[in-house]
Order: structure tokens, then C-alpha cells, then sequence
């Protein structure tokens, strides 16, 4: 504060103020302004998308897990009474540990699966581009379809998965219809679509400079360390990119088992996992504001496994081959 | 390095002999492995095509029947009468059109004003649209159904069409990438030229950009194609139905009935098939594209 401040401003310098105001946001040449207005135009419907479609169901959903809203009732505020509740819900917790048990398995699984087909494939044996379509065949399938031939795959009698079984004298468990196996089943209906991944790891294997192999090779180094040295620090973005995109759809899985299990997440809710149990929430029982609750502990979750394993494995990733 | 390659003409001399056989070798143990993982994959569609040729007596045949002994259409005359496929699938292909076609034309839009023109506000508007990709849809998704419900559009297809108008995110995210590496000369000779940046972008940039919009275009496509949960919440008059959600009722009613339940799967997966085998470059270049090099 001058002593100018005092006196009353001039027209002139209010002008001045302003066109320096606009000119920040807007540019100072004409021509930087009218940039503005073009970036402006081009860009409108994402800026509204984002209004519409993301800014305001997050808001609301934020306001609804302080309420005791249902599809029917209009929300009435209630503190962190859903929180609460959800803390002491035990089928929340059950639903938890599902999913965990669902990605700690799964992920792992699906990456190793990946990068085996992808290893081979990367041998340049012939007819590479027919296995390669075998094995991505499954990925783009639609969900709902495969689930249901799996479902007949998945049949204790009929299915061919326990006859295959029986050749080799193992008696194979009631899969779906078991409370111990239905998750093991629904984590082999996912092993069996990761393809994507295939494709994306082969990518990253043709990546890695050939000659730096050769070089190992000629220094002595066997197939074992040349694949732990050479190839897997070329490859490890593209393994914390499966990582985390496993982890994130992980706490996102739904269709299959919404499918396989008619939506009840059985037998005895051995399937029942957070996802599902955030539909039922809503779209059920139409607990609306609960549902956003679980959303939110759910998000909270996700964000924090993200960042745990960008702590344990983000330092061990090595960008120079990208 | 140096030391390395002092040895690398010493030793190949040496290895060649055992080089062949270890070849040899290394070619039919892949092939084996590759062939066994092969034959995995593959048996849940031949047993869903078996399946649906199967007579009923077949199908509840114990130990099971591998090559049924008579085929029958009869599953696929039962499973159509219950399942109206042409119907679903018409409904299906209006969703997935119209969703292809908004997330092409506004991601690329939006994609333009964030690559190709110079303003304030572009690089943290760029931030702000990737930062919603992290937003999962079951956050919103509650919100979303009461907003579009109460704007009467449930029970609709514009709740599955209408956001896709408005920028998908991912996809500005590739096209901007893409649009980044077009070289500035090509805008800044049209500009000389008196062309407007409307021009630019629909003249110039997108017939450039065909194959990044073919890979988005595609997955877009697949997207809504695979999409359960955005009709499940949605649609509720099975007139409205996709092939997805009719299939998942339909085998929530005939749990049993593998015979139709496996036509019913053979006519809906059959077509992405058909269409895989024909747009199959697109697929792997959008994969890779998509899944990190983007």
C-alpha cells in the first residue's frame, strides 16, 4: 500500500490495470490473444466434459458419503455415520480381503504368464504371428461371452476343465460352485486374457538392444543372467506399468465375476469382491450414499497401493532404454 | 568395452558346433511349449463351438463327448428365440458407433487446441484432463446414474453416448502425442496461407493422423462393445438391451442350458473374430501404441 492508494485511481490507470489483467490471461500480441481464443474453442469440450461428466459427480459423490441419501430418499446429512458403519460392516471387510486375495494372486500370475508367451514369442520361431493371435485371441473376446463359455468350461461334470484333469488322476473341485476354488477359478479366467499384456511386454522385448545381448553373450554371460541383466532392467518400465495398471483394474474387478456368480459374489461370498459389493450397495439395496462412501475408502485404498509400489519397485525401474 | 570386443573374434570360432544343436534343440522346445499353450487357449472356443452343436444327450453325456457324433442346429434355434441377437446387436452397433464416432472427432479436437496452437493455460489444462483419468468411473458412477436420471436419460442410449462427445481423456492423451510430432511448418505454410486453424485441423492434421485415429477409433469401438457395467446401470427394458447385458441375463435365466448358452456365446464372439483377423495390424500397433510407447 503506497500512498497512492490513497487517492482515488484515474480512469486511465484502472485501464491500464485491466488490459494488464487481460493481457496476462489472454496474451499480450494480437495474435497471442487470438491463440487464446482458438486454444479456447478447441479445447471447450473437453473443459465442459470435464465439468459435467467428472468435476460434478465427484463433488456429489463426496457430499453423498456424508449422507444418508438412497435412490428414493434425498440425501440428509449425516456426518461420517457411513464411514463409520463401513468400518464395522464385515462384508465390506470380506469384500476387501477377496480383492486383495484377488490381485496378490492374479497380477503376479497374469505378468508371469505375459512375459513367458512373450519370451517365447521374442525367439523369432516360426508361425510367430499365428501364436501371437492364439494367445490375444482371448483378450478381445468380449467379457460377458468368455465368461459364460467358462462357465461351461468351469462345470464339475460337464466341463472339460476337470476331465482334462481326471487324464492325469486329479479329481478337479467343484470350481464355481466351491466356496475354496471359485476365486481360483475366476483368477484363471483372468490369466487366460492377458494378451494385452503379452503384446505389450513382446513390444518392450524388441526393444532391447540386440547388441548389447550379443555383448553379454560374448562376455560369458549364460541365458539366466543375460535374461536378469540385460533383459529385465530393459523391460522393467514396462513391468511397473503392468503393475500398476494390474493393481488399478484389480480394485476395479466386476464383469466376470458379475458374471460367473449372477451377481451375488457367491458360494457363500467367496467372490464377493469390493467392486461388486459397491454395485450391490447402489444399485440393490439403491444405498446411495453408502455406496459413495465405499467408493471414496475404495479410492483411498487404490491411491495408497499405487504409491506404496512406486516406493518398493519405482527406484529399481531403469528408463534408459525408453 | 574395449576388452569385450577383443574376445568377441576369439570366441564365436569355438561355439559354432554346439551353437547348431543348441538351436535345434531350443526351436522344438519352444515350439512344443508354444504349441502345448496354444492348445490351452484355444479349448474354451472349441468347446463353446462343440457345445452348441451338441445334442442335448451329448451335452450331459458323461465322460464327455470331445466331437459331438451329431451336430444339431437346435441350440441355436432355441438359444435365438430367447435371445433376439439381431435386435441386440443392432442396439449394440448404435451405441458403439456413435460413441467411435464422438470419441474420434471431440479427442481429436481437444487434442488439436492442447498440441498445435500456442496459449496460456494449455500445458495445465493438459494436467488437468490426464489428472481425471485417475477418477474411476465407480467413484462417479453413483452421481452420474442420479444426474442422468434426473435429466430423464436413463433407460436411454445418450448416457453411454453422450460423455464420449465431450473428450476422452486417454485418447487426448495419444492423439496430442501424436499431433506433437507433426512437424510446425505444415500449420505455419497453411497460416501464410490465410488458412484458419479449423481448416488446419480438418485438412491438414487429421488426414495425417489416420492411424493413431484408426487405433483410437478402434479401441473405442471395443470399449463400449465390451462395456457390462455402463447398460447394466442404465438400461433396464430389454428392448433397449446390448449383446453383453442380454447375454448376462440370459444366462442368469438358463444357468444350465449349455447348449443354447454356448450358441447364444458362438454367435456374439464369432463376429469379433471375424473382425480381429481383418483389422489385426491395427489391433497390435494400437496395443503397443496404447499401452506405453503413446
Amino acid at each position: 500500500m503506497t500512498t497512492t492508494s490513497m487517492t482515488p485511481p484515474r480512469p486511465a490507470a484502472v485501464g491500464a490495470r485491466k488490459r494488464r489483467v487481460l493481457a496476462s490471461v489472454l496474451g499480450e500480441t494480437p495474435r497471442e490473444r487470438r491463440n487464446f481464443l482458438w486454444g479456447l474453442l478447441f479445447t471447450s469440450p473437453a473443459i465442459i466434459g470435464l465439468a459435467w461428466f467428472t468435476a460434478y459427480p465427484v463433488f456429489m459423490s463426496i457430499y453423498y458419503s456424508f449422507t444418508s441419501a438412497t435412490m428414493v430418499n434425498p440425501p440428509d446429512f449425516i456426518g461420517l455415520d457411513n464411514y463409520a458403519v463401513l468400518m464395522s460392516d464385515s462384508t465390506w471387510w470380506r469384500s476387501l480381503a477377496n480383492t486383495v486375495y484377488y490381485i496378490v494372486v492374479s497380477v503376479p500370475l497374469g505378468i508371469a504368464v505375459a512375459l513367458f508367451l512373450a519370451i517365447l514369442l521374442n525367439l523369432k520361431v516360426r508361425g510367430q504371428s499365428i501364436y501371437r493371435v492364439i494367445f490375444y485371441l482371448p483378450a478381445i473376446v468380449p467379457v460377458v461371452a468368455s465368461a459364460v463359455v467358462w462357465l461351461y468350461v468351469f462345470n464339475p461334470q460337464y466341463g472339460v476343465l476337470n476331465t482334462v484333469l481326471g487324464w492325469f488322476g486329479i479329481t478337479g473341485p467343484g470350481w464355481l460352485a466351491s466356496p475354496d476354488w471359485a476365486m481360483p477359478a475366476l483368477i484363471i479366467f483372468s490369466t487366460w486374457g492377458a494378451g494385452n499384456l503379452m503384446i505389450i511386454l513382446l513390444a518392450g522385448l524388441q526393444d532391447v538392444p540386440q547388441d548389447l545381448q550379443d555383448q553379454a553373450m560374448v562376455d560369458g554371460a549364460g541365458r539366466f543372467r543375460r535374461f536378469w541383466h540385460v533383459t529385465i532392467p530393459f523391460l522393467s518400465p514396462h513391468l511397473l506399468f503392468a503393475l500398476v495398471t494390474g493393481l488399478i483394474a484389480g480394485f476395479q474387478f466386476f464383469t466376470p465375476v458379475f458374471v460367473l456368480t449372477n451377481g451375488t459374489g457367491g458360494p457363500a461370498g467367496s467372490t464377493l469382491v469390493s467392486g461388486l459389493y459397491l454395485y450391490q450397495n447402489a444399485f440393490q439395496f439403491f444405498k446411495v450414499g453408502y455406496a459413495s462412501a465405499i467408493a471414496w475408502v475404495l479410492f483411498i485404498i487404490v491411491a495408497l497401493a499405487t504409491a506404496l509400489v512406486f516406493r518398493l519397485v519405482g527406484r529399481r525401474v531403469y528408463y534408459g532404454g525408453a | 568395452m574395449a576388452v569385450a570386443h577383443r574376445t568377441a573374434h576369439a570366441l564365436p570360432a569355438r561355439r559354432r558346433p554346439e551353437g547348431v544343436w543348441q538351436k535345434l534343440v531350443e526351436r522344438i522346445v519352444s515350439h512344443t511349449v508354444l504349441i502345448t499353450f496354444s492348445v490351452i487357449f484355444m479349448i474354451p472356443f472349441f468347446w463353446m463351438v462343440s457345445g452348441s452343436l451338441k445334442t442335448g444327450q451329448d451335452l450331459n453325456a458323461f465322460p464327455v463327448v470331445w466331437f459331438p457324433k451329431t451336430l444339431t442346429l437346435e441350440n441355436y434355434i432355441a438359444g435365438l428365440q430367447v435371445f433376439p441377437f439381431v435386435r441386440y446387436l443392432f442396439n449394440t452397433l448404435v451405441i458403439c458407433v456413435f460413441s467411435m464416432i464422438g470419441a474420434v472427432l471431440s479427442s481429436s479436437f481437444v487434442a488439436y487446441g492442447l498440441a498445435r496452437i500456442e496459449w496460456r493455460w494449455r500445458t495445465l489444462l493438459f494436467v488437468v484432463i490426464l489428472s481425471t483419468m485417475m477418477v474411476p468411473f465407480y467413484v462417479t458412477m453413483v452421481p452420474l446414474f442420479t444426474m442422468f436420471r434426473a435429466m430423464g436419460w436413463t433407460n436411454t442410449y445418450l448416457p453411454l453416448i453422450v460423455p464420449h462427445f465431450f473428450g476422452v481423456p486417454f485418447f487426448i492423451f495419444l492423439l496430442r502425442q501424436f499431433f506433437l510430432s507433426i512437424p510446425r511448418e505444415l500449420s505455419e505454410s497453411a497460416r501464410v496461407d490465410g488458412a484458419n486453424e479449423l481448416v488446419i485441423y480438418w485438412r491438414i492434421i487429421l488426414p495425417l493422423a489416420k492411424p493413431a485415429l484408426a487405433a483410437v477409433a478402434l479401441f473405442q469401438f471395443l470399449t463400449s462393445w465390451n462395456d457390462l457395467l455402463g447398460p447394466l446401470i442404465y438400461l433396464s427394458d430389454a428392448d433397449h438391451y446390448t449383446l453383453s447385458l442380454g447375454l448376462t441375463f440370459f444366462r442368469a435365466e438358463y444357468s444350465s442350458q449349455f447348449g443354447p448358452l454356448m450358441a447364444a456365446s458362438t454367435v456374439v464372439v464369432l463376429p469379433v473374430i471375424v473382425v480381429f483377423f481383418f483389422a489385426q495390424r491395427t489391433f497390435i500397433q494400437g496395443i503397443t501404441l496404447t499401452g506405453m510407447k503413446g
